[in-house]
């Protein structure tokens, strides 16, 4: 017999930061393959490595780059959300420290734009 | 492996990562400040001990944290076998493994 389940957390703040964090994650490990393969063009040379970077000057691949600065940032201080949560005495104000964590992941994807530009 | 050894495995990862991700954020946008090019990355990294040994060590981490961390995603969302399980955690690590050194290799040797 199946039991009904409490979903009413769905959609709360905490809940939403753990969404976040793992589905960053998950898109972080699919994008790494890529990334390493196109650092492993060095091997046949500086040109085509190159050539590559080219293609990334389009505002389209521009913008993907943001999000993925947007992700690695989210994913570390997520990260350390998590770590302090299981590591260090319970701390009111758990809600805050991941609106923080976001507001500043934002902030750092939009120093990298700024540099982009 | 017993789930404890993969949440400690998941979490010293995680540990070593936080300073490697901020300094890799900085040399992100330092470079991209730059204006990013093969001879920005490559004049940089080529021959140097430190930044290869500093690739190594992020490329074994994040191998083994995203392997774990893909394994947990599957076993939750996708609900697959322990078998399953642990082959995608292996070939995925080693797969990333493989390709993270590879391009290590190709950035800091000459």
């Amino acid at each position: 017999m199946s039991h009904p389940h409490n979903t009413s957390y769905r959609g709360d703040r905490l809940w939403l930061a753990a969404m976040v964090h793992r589905v960053s994650g998950v898109l972080l490990a699919a994008f790494l393959p890529l990334h390493f393969l196109v650092l492993g063009l060095a091997i046949e040379g500086e040109g085509q490595l190159d050539g590559f970077l080219q293609w990334t000057k389009t505002p389209l691949v521009k913008f993907a780059e943001t999000g993925l600065v947007l992700l690695l940032a989210i994913h570390l201080l997520g990260g350390i959300r998590v770590l302090v949560i299981e590591n260090m005495p319970w701390r009111d104000g758990q809600k805050r420290m991941a609106t923080l964590a976001a507001a500043a992941a934002v902030c750092i994807a939009g120093v990298f734009l700024v540099a982009l530009l | 492996m017993s789930a404890v050894r993969l949440y400690v495995w998941q979490r010293l990862t995680a540990v070593l990562m936080v300073p490697l991700i901020a300094v890799h954020l900085i040399v992100i946008i330092y470079a991209t400040n730059r204006g990013l090019s093969a001879a920005e990355i490559l004049g940089r990294t080529q021959g140097s001990v430190a930044w290869g040994l500093f690739y190594s060590l992020f490329v074994a981490a994040a191998s083994i944290h995203g392997a774990i961390g893909v394994r947990g995603v599957a076993r939750e969302w996708l609900g697959w076998r322990e078998t399953a399980l642990n082959r995608l955690m292996w070939i995925f690590g080693v797969v990333l493994l493989v390709l993270g050194l590879r391009a290590v290799f190709a950035v800091v040797v000459p």
